[in-house]
């Protein structure tokens, strides 16, 4: 079984949670996320023009950058963590450029090395697929495609096709970080890809808080959290990871706790 | 080159794409709206009311055909310092003489007739030097639509009397803190704001880039100074010009003056990037200093690092201030159609005083980079031979930056 099979395997919805490399002591981060309960890890690469992040992880690229990373360190991160947690799912989400300036292949390959197991590329639709997606089905690491609520009925065969890990439902028509989709939007959301994958499904897009999270994992597989932790990386600094395991585990008792519905 | 294609003039493919470069980068959510465009464009291609009311609002509200002007004397300076027999004769297309003082409206008119056939209620676009805002903001007066305008707050600063002219048409215009805080990160922002508000939101784009269908659109919006000029120098002089040039940020007003030659194999062409304090410093120029890449919904040379982290671009002029260029010029430059070059903050400086001097013309900072380049190859192409220069915008806007440049105070 994959890292992603396990993962979603479990009698409850999954915790999955989204940093940005090179934002602080990743390792450490990394590691608290591990130790509050997260299930999957998004690990962001930062870019300089983060076209569908809203201010926090806009913040975290800038704080990246500021602290010198480069691709080569975002690989090396991951490649720690693969060592430190052999079973967590491990995903790279990020952006087109960084992705494929080297080519797909080249990318592709430095994934599987490094022990990454799926990648989220924010600005490659299925239209652009050969643009990184054969490279990574060739080198065995999961392309996990995101559905939307503008995806109709006649996009969605086409962006399941190729896709692995889970389907990354964006739950609200916009940037990272900022509002939040309508319980009921989410839960017809949910059942209407259920009717057309068997991929676990994952809702993001403004998750903040415990109760937030373990309404939406009555009716999906994974919740993901992201803008709520970068911003306690922010807050805290140095101290970030003893906040982020506490938040974390919050966040992971809602989620494994919520009672299960029919989507 | 290893193969010539039947005609340059049959791109994009269905998928966006000219040769390797274009397409559509954009978020799974911004897709459905983008294949939506292209529908509705589609549509509007095929219908005579579409291209009727396109041309009168260009006849009677823009104030086209734009003339096309031979710059005697400044010809006649060039050829001052020309070996014996050389010196082409210049000739403008005189697009700042637009409504709204720039080529940016030609666009902006066709786009808004789009957003209006879509049924769309919010208009949403970036600018640089704030010539492309102005267009829209006066559109958006013109057909009563609510517009938002994202600006770089650098850009804002150099560009006050354009801000000032946005507000006054009744836009808003909203400043962008980001990056360097100029285009590109203005760009970033309308972006954003589409992707939360693209129920009602049309966002128009300002130059021939971004995600398939914009380049062109925007490209074919632009192409009436390209064609007018042919079938006025044509008129004027029964030949086709040997040489085109024009400046290039994005390069609309450039791929709008080019694309109606591209299959008159006589004709060549020139595109000017803007080499700022110079090619080996900083600069905009992402052909002569650039490596394919994706950013903006389309695959293009982009000023970047090794890692794909996008270079902050810079150039005096605020339009042309951007580390990307529309896709077409990409494939243009990789097939070898068009040929491009750079010029320098100094040197468009000094062709903007000598065009001032010369033609009593005071273009804007862009296309006084296209002038540069003019003064270097009129002198060595022959006498005979006819060059036509986009004069794609008036100076006004940038007499304080101009004057900063030159140590004076107003």
């Amino acid at each position: 079984m994959t890292r992603f099979a396990n993962a979603f395997a479990k009698p409850h919805a999954s915790l999955v949670t989204f940093v940005t490399a090179g934002d602080g002591d990743t390792a450490a981060v990394l590691d608290a996320l591990v130790a509050g309960g997260a299930d999957v890890i998004e690990l962001g690469m930062p870019f300089t023009d983060p076209m569908a992040d809203g201010p926090a992880i806009q913040a975290a690229n800038l704080r990246s950058f500021a602290a010198g990373t480069t691709t080569a360190d975002i690989l090396a991160i991951a490649k720690g963590f693969r060592a430190r947690h052999a079973d967590i799912p491990l995903v790279l989400m990020g952006y087109a450029n960084p992705m494929t300036v080297r080519g797909a292949d080249w990318f592709a390959a430095a994934c599987k090395d490094s022990g990454v197991d799926g990648v989220i590329c924010v600005d490659i639709p299925f239209e652009e697929d050969d643009s990184l997606g054969p490279a990574l089905r060739a080198a065995g690491v999961d392309q996990i495609r995101l559905a939307t609520p503008t995806t109709d009925a006649a996009r969605l065969p086409a962006v399941l096709d190729g896709a692995g890990g889970f389907l990354y439902y964006v739950s609200v028509a916009g940037i990272t970080g900022l509002q939040q989709a309508a319980q009921a939007s989410i839960e017809e959301a949910v059942a209407r890809l259920r009717n057309q994958t068997d991929l676990p499904i994952a809702v993001g897009f403004g998750v903040r808080t415990p109760e937030q999270a373990a309404q939406i994992a009555r009716v999906a597989d994974g919740v993901v959290v992201g803008s709520a932790l970068v911003e306690l990386v922010a807050q805290h600094g140095a101290d970030a990871p003893r906040h982020i395991e506490t938040f974390t585990r919050s966040l992971a008792a809602a989620i494994h706790g919520a009672k299960e519905i029919a989507a | 080159m290893s193969t010539q294609p039947n005609s340059f003039r049959s791109q994009p493919d269905e998928r966006g794409h000219f040769g390797i470069f274009g397409g559509r980068f954009v978020a799974e959510t911004l897709m459905p709206l983008v294949l939506d465009l292209e529908r509705e464009y589609r549509a509007a291609q095929s219908d005579p009311a579409f291209a009727a009311e396109f041309d009168d609002l260009l006849t009677h509200y823009v104030g086209r055909p734009s003339p096309l002007y031979y710059a005697e004397r400044l010809t006649e300076e060039l050829r001052k310092d020309a070996p014996a027999g050389k010196g082409a004769q210049i000739w403008f297309k005189r697009d700042e003489l637009n409504h709204t003082g720039a080529h940016k409206i030609n666009n902006c008119i066709g786009q808004i007739l789009l957003a209006r056939r879509m049924g769309k209620t919010r208009i949403i676009a970036e600018t640089g030097a704030g010539q492309h805002g102005v267009a829209t903001a006066t559109v958006c007066a013109r057909f009563g639509l609510p517009c938002v305008i994202y600006m770089g707050a650098r850009d804002m600063e150099r560009q006050q009397p354009n801000v000032f002219r946005m507000k006054l048409l009744g836009a808003e215009v909203i400043g962008v803190e980001s990056g360097a805080r100029t285009l590109k990160d203005a760009m970033n922002e309308a972006l954003r704001d589409w992707v939360a508000n693209v129920h009602d939101t049309f966002y128009i784009i300002g130059t021939a880039a971004g995600p398939h269908p914009y380049p062109e659109l925007v490209r074919d919006f632009q192409s009436v100074i390209g064609k007018e000029a042919r079938a006025q120098l044509l008129e004027r002089t029964g030949r086709l010009p040997d040489l085109l040039v024009a400046a290039i940020g994005g390069g609309s007003n450039a791929i709008g003056l080019f694309h109606p030659f591209l299959d008159d194999p006589s004709v060549r062409m020139l595109g000017v990037e803007a080499a700022g304090h110079g090619l080996d410093k900083e600069h905009a120029a992402s052909l002569a200093g650039g490596a394919p890449g994706i950013l903006h919904g389309n695959r293009t040379y982009l000023l970047q690092d090794e890692d794909g982290q996008i270079d902050e671009a810079h150039s005096i002029s605020a339009g042309l201030d951007y580390p990307g260029i529309g896709p077409e010029h990409a494939w243009l430059r990789d097939v070898g159609r068009v040929e491009y070059t750079s010029a320098t903050d100094k040197e468009a400086l000094d062709a903007f005083q000598l065009l001032c001097r010369t033609e009593g013309i005071i273009p804007a900072l862009e296309p006084s980079h296209a002038i540069a380049a003019v003064t270097k190859v009129a002198r060595e192409m022959d006498r005979d031979a006819i060059i036509v220069v986009n004069l794609c915008g008036r100076g006004d806007k940038d007499i304080f930056t101009v004057a900063e440049a030159l140590g004076t105070q107003i």
